[in-house]
């Protein structure tokens, strides 16, 4: 029984991908479990393909939206995670915008929280979402001046010394070299 | 009441800003409510009475009624609900949870402190009613603890507010919580449970050290 | 039958004004004097957690809400991007202390799917005790604490209490008693003490009591059925386009359930139904927490009945100080007490991780949907509402 279950949503799960595939250019798809895939898809067109997968594919639920800094190739790499709760399959959008005009189509109108989701990366990211609601206020921090922090580029630690006055007599190791010395003898 | 910041203007709140209002018989007012509502006096030093035996009846009534500021500033706040049931019974020490900052006389700091929250802390502490204590719960308090590299968390309470008692532990427990109260109580009988006054003593430095963190000072400087 | 429902049945015609404008905001002028600016904490007994909410009121009607979260932000994120991976177990933990075993296992979980280490059965059997002591002990203080809106104190009273007891025995398996860093990367720490099934057995005994208890304080309380039916309402449509999920979808007539939909650790080997209410206020809300506790209770029982009496409690894993986790990315979740609980984890292939994102089910339920449900609500239930979508603010901000 389990092992028809398990056939049946990777056949479903297969025949939507292949709907995906034949209206948008999807790339890197990355099958992480049987009810969970990973697909690339580019800037301009993911809006597209969110809003197609809510209304003819049966992707009702809204589970996040994020952000990953990939500073090496100058990118920042957006992801959608959708889930249809009653095939109970997940398919989750990436798309890769530049770095230097972190700007990205606002999709506030599909689901509410996401205008939430989209104030935190305006602020912690500085991902630009023009025409959501209240994205400019402040969500999380109050008056700060430095760049947004999740940034790679942004060193937590340097700041923190800088600015919280450190108890002094604080002694960091690396803890592989530490432990070598002082376990391992 | 100066205030220097740079972003003064541009963080002030809505109601904080200079208006102008229409009274009823039609005039004009112009309204300044960070000048006009509160009050700009530093906080003064309370000398202890001269006559001793009067200050230690005073101290021993102090500490047998230690009202604590239900202000849940960070996790350590899961713990005080236990100390009120029959298994820690705070109440029996003379402890009790009041709302308000005027009500209080004890600030628990239960945790980490995010910037955003030491603002908050250090409003509720300036309208607290001396003599007030400080009980700082957790290692996060003393020098960050978890959070020491973090960007909005500080490291030393003690440079924003005077510090009476420390409880180190991540958590710490409702025992070591009692014990901290204990330690507290022996504290303001021996006459050594000062903070409101050092507390104006080095207002300035005190001062300095906050406005050095918190970038949008859209307040008074100091509100009792 | 039909009067009684017309006292329940509370919903005023609420006054149209203010107007809106035409841009779609509301035209409130606070200078008219019709209107009232009002804090609701962050510094307020009765708000759940460290959070605020920015109330404009006309009367004691509220007419705008917004809320206000960054009070407890840590930066947990930036944090864990500094940490080797077993460093995030001990930080990870302190995101949700209200229930912090979920944040171990979720991290736990995405770290041996990247890398495809296989857990021992024992171990999983284990971290399911876990994971349902966690959401017991949770519920422990939010069921009761639905009374404690309404000043009924003594349903905390209780209910504090009977944590205490869940949080010793807490102590005796994990030597933790709020935050134990019992599951570990590969399994778990350790097995279950000798005579620890006794002392649960107790301890579950004492709060079967509580439950009949607790059903006579609020569910058979005149005073709680009329201050909560009709209050709060969740329309079914709001479900989907507000991201509601766990026990506030549930009593809002959908079937969801992590445990069932998507099955995780040995969930598939216990007996149980999804709770199912159909009301969706804060009566069906409170009573769907009710009849979770219930339902913990009995998967406890299960899980000491069925669970091997021997076995492995840890699968092999590289030398943690320096384990690399292929690179990759994946999303896993779990059915806190409050709802869908989920890690987005990145790795690119070093010993840290590129970024763990959290998921927590207050993102959704504390900023768009009660900022919604208050709009229209008595200044009075504000309090109410907020415990009864179980408002956790460490989840918003981290």
């Amino acid at each position: 029984m389990e092992k028809k279950n398990k056939s049946s949503i990777v056949n479903i799960k297969s025949s939507i991908i292949d709907d995906i595939k034949s209206r948008f250019e999807i790339t890197d798809i990355v099958h992480r479990r049987d009810n969970m895939t990973f697909v690339t898809c580019e800037k301009q067109k993911t809006i597209a393909l969110i809003t197609h997968m809510k209304t003819n594919l049966g992707f009702k639920h809204f589970v996040l939206l994020t952000a990953v800094d990939w500073i090496e190739d100058g990118k920042f790499q957006l992801t959608y995670i959708l889930n249809n709760p009653k095939q109970k399959l997940d398919i989750a959008v990436r798309t890769m915008i530049s770095r230097e005009e972190a700007t990205m189509e606002t999709a506030h109108k599909l689901w509410k929280q996401i205008a939430t989701y989209q104030r935190e990366l305006k602020e912690m990211f500085g991902i630009d979402f023009p025409g959501s609601p209240r994205v400019d206020e402040n969500f999380i921090l109050e008056g700060w001046n430095d760049i947004p922090p999740y940034r790679r580029d942004f060193d937590t630690k340097v700041y923190a010394e800088e600015t919280f006055f450190p108890r002094p007599g604080r002694k960091t190791n690396d803890p592989a070299e530490y432990m070598k010395k002082n376990l391992h003898k | 009441m100066t205030n220097e910041n740079k972003n003064h203007e541009k963080f002030l709140h809505e109601e904080n800003k200079i208006r102008e209002v229409k009274a009823p018989d039609g005039s004009i007012i112009k309204v300044d409510p960070l000048n006009d509502y509160f009050l700009d006096d530093r906080p003064e030093i309370k000398k202890p009475k001269t006559n001793k035996i009067v200050e230690k009846f005073l101290n021993w009534s102090r500490a047998e009624s230690l009202w604590v500021l239900g202000f849940g500033t960070g996790c350590g706040s899961i713990e005080i609900p236990p100390l009120m049931t029959p298994r820690f019974d705070a109440f029996r020490f003379g402890v009790a949870m009041r709302p308000t900052p005027r009500q209080s006389n004890v600030f628990i700091i239960s945790g980490y402190l995010a910037v955003k929250t030491l603002k908050r802390v250090i409003r509720s502490y300036e309208q607290m009613q001396g003599p007030k204590y400080v009980l700082a719960l957790g290692s996060c308090t003393i020098n960050g603890g978890m959070y020491w590299d973090s960007y909005n968390t500080i490291n030393r309470l003690d440079h924003f507010i005077p510090v009476d008692v420390y409880v180190a532990g991540c958590m710490p427990r409702p025992e070591a919580l009692l014990a901290g109260f204990m330690k507290l109580k022996e504290r303001i009988k021996a006459g050594r449970g000062e903070g409101a006054n050092e507390y104006a003593e080095k207002f300035d430095w005190y001062k300095a050290n906050q406005k050095k963190i918190i970038n949008d000072w859209n307040m008074p400087d100091y509100n009792w | 039958m039909k009067e009684q429902k017309n006292i329940f049945n509370r919903q005023p015609d609420r006054s149209k004004y203010p107007a809106k404008k035409k841009n779609g905001k509301l035209d409130i002028d606070l200078s008219s004097g019709k209107f009232v600016k009002l804090w609701h904490g962050p510094n307020h007994p009765g708000v759940t957690g460290n959070m605020a909410i920015e109330l404009t009121l006309s009367g004691d009607e509220i007419v705008d809400a917004k809320t206000h979260v960054g009070y407890l932000h840590r930066g947990f994120e930036k944090l864990m991007e500094r940490r080797l991976w077993i460093q995030c177990f001990p930080t990870c933990i302190r995101m949700c202390v209200a229930e912090p075993d979920y944040n171990e296992y979720l991290l736990a979980k995405s770290a041996e799917e990247l890398s495809g280490i296989e857990v021992p059965e024992m171990a999983e059997w284990l971290r399911t005790l876990v994971l349902e002591m966690a959401r017991l002990q949770s519920l422990l203080r939010t069921v009761p604490g639905q009374a404690g809106t309404l000043s009924l104190g003594i349903g905390v009273q209780w209910g504090v209490y009977l944590r205490d007891l869940v949080l010793d025995l807490f102590e005796e398996l994990t030597g933790g008693r709020v935050y134990h860093m019992y599951i570990i990367p590969g399994g778990v720490r350790g097995l279950l003490p000798d005579g620890f099934k006794k002392r649960m057995e107790e301890v579950l005994g004492k709060i079967d009591e509580f439950v009949k208890n607790i059903e006579n304080l609020m569910f058979n309380n005149i005073v709680f059925k009329k201050r909560t039916k009709g209050v709060g309402y969740i329309k079914p449509s709001w479900v989907n386009k507000y991201g509601i999920v766990g026990p506030n979808a549930r009593a809002a007539g959908f079937k969801r359930d992590v445990r069932k939909d998507y099955p995780y650790l040995v969930y598939d080997k216990l007996d149980f139904d999804i709770t199912h209410e159909t009301d969706s206020d804060i009566f069906a809300r409170s009573m769907i927490r009710k009849k979770e506790l219930v339902l913990t209770l009995d998967l406890i029982r299960q899980i000491m009945a069925k669970m091997p009496k021997k076995g492995d409690i840890k699968a092999q894993t590289p030398n943690v100080l320096h384990w690399k986790i292929p690179a990759g990315e994946t999303y896993v979740r779990s059915e806190s007490s409050r709802g869908e609980y989920g890690f987005y984890t990145v790795s690119d292939g070093s010993t840290k991780p590129r970024r763990i994102n959290l998921r927590g089910p207050s993102y959704t339920h504390a900023v768009v949907l009660l900022e919604k449900l208050l709009i229209n609500a008595n200044i009075a239930d504000v309090h109410s509402i907020m415990v009864s979508l179980q408002t956790c603010p460490p989840e918003i901000e981290r």
